[in-house]
């Protein structure tokens, strides 16, 4: 499929857009606090323990 | 194309071995925790990295992407996250491929294990391959941790426990090392997992990146941003003398005259500086570029009239 140069650039600032919010929303309903107690401990399973 | 892009290109080209590593130390910054066996626990591990990087590695800067997705999916919290897929969109249409190119450090890794002097492979053949990697992203990284959850209804991170080999690579091997106490609880998940780790290791001498290639559920996602990606390639077919050193000279096995944004296109940029007519480059921006390219052609026939009239 080939985008022409108009529907590119939509789709390209909809994506962005859209990933903006989404980090935004994330955040606000407490994702980033599951990450951050994910990623500073050791991942047993990423280890190959769990 | 202009020729200061086209240098600037050819550039980036020549200089991404050492762009690689510098991304790697920056994704790896805090080196003397290898010696002392522990994790950084600052507030930057809430912000995921660009590339392939195991979050448990003691020197990991930030979160990986592909472990935090499915962190929130299998949490008892929530079922869909927002801000990873979020963060990946953005890092997507940003960069794309790129990121597989030039920021990851798995990827280097692999090119690295390549450059080893034993026969090499095409995997011109082997193209159906590069689809599983999708079906590793949906079932692996989406699917099971959302579905396959326990009483409390927490999920697995199945890509990370049965099948990422930068897990063994970066955290349980040097945390194994420094901690005797890891040391002994490590088990027959450990030895499934090194067993990956080797068998990727000797494909990777053998074929040009091939976890990149087949298995990457990381690269799957910014492989189906690549064709809205702001990073794109460009060939300039004025200048471009269908000689076809780019198509051989490329190593994911992608015709950039006939697809510059193909989904396995890492923008390594090998075609860019096979190219004898320089017609090959990088362009970042919005849109396809023809536009101007449009624009410009009427311009150029009217100065051409302009300058025939002219005694």
């Amino acid at each position: 499929m080939r985008l022409s140069h108009g529907k590119k650039i939509f789709f390209q600032c909809l994506l962005l857009y859209a990933g903006i919010v989404m980090i935004c929303y994330g955040v606000w309903r407490g994702e980033a606090g599951t990450v951050l107690s994910k990623a500073i401990k050791i991942c047993l399973e990423c280890v190959g323990i769990g | 194309m202009g020729k200061k892009f086209s240098g600037f290109s050819r550039l980036l080209a020549r200089f991404r071995g050492w762009i690689q590593a510098a991304a790697t130390l920056l994704t790896n910054i805090h080196l003397p925790n290898f010696s002392k066996g522990t994790l950084y626990r600052g507030d930057a591990k809430t912000v995921c990295v660009p590339g392939l990087n195991c979050y448990s590695c003691p020197a990991a800067t930030g979160a990986c992407p592909i472990g935090s997705l499915q962190a929130v999916i299998g949490s008892s919290k929530f079922s869909f996250s927002y801000y990873i897929v979020g963060i990946l969109i953005l890092f997507g249409v940003l960069l794309g491929r790129f990121i597989c190119g030039f920021l990851c450090p798995f990827g280097w890794f692999q090119e690295l294990l390549h450059k080893i002097p034993v026969k090499k492979f095409s995997t011109r053949k082997l193209k159906p391959l590069t689809y599983l990697k999708y079906v590793i992203l949906l079932v692996m990284v989406i699917l099971l941790p959302a579905l396959a959850v326990n009483d409390v209804g927490m999920g697995d991170p199945f890509f990370c426990k049965y099948l990422c080999p930068q897990g063994v690579l970066e955290g349980a091997i040097p945390l194994s090392i420094a901690n005797s106490g890891i040391r002994e609880a490590l088990g027959d998940l450990f030895a499934w997992k090194f067993f990956v780790l080797v068998a990727v290791v000797i494909l990777s001498m053998l074929f040009y990146r091939p976890f990149c290639k087949w298995l990457c559920p990381l690269g799957a996602i910014y492989a189906l941003m690549n064709k809205v990606s702001l990073c794109q390639m460009k060939v300039d077919k004025h200048k471009c003398v269908s000689c076809g050193k780019c198509a051989k000279a490329c190593k994911m096995d992608v015709d950039v005259t006939k697809t510059p944004n193909h989904t396995e296109c890492i923008r390594c940029g090998m075609c860019i500086r096979a190219c004898p007519t320089k017609a090959v480059g990088y362009r970042y921006g919005f849109g396809t570029g023809k536009d101007k390219a449009a624009a410009d052609a009427p311009q150029k026939i009217q100065l051409t009239k302009e300058q025939e009239e002219q005694p």
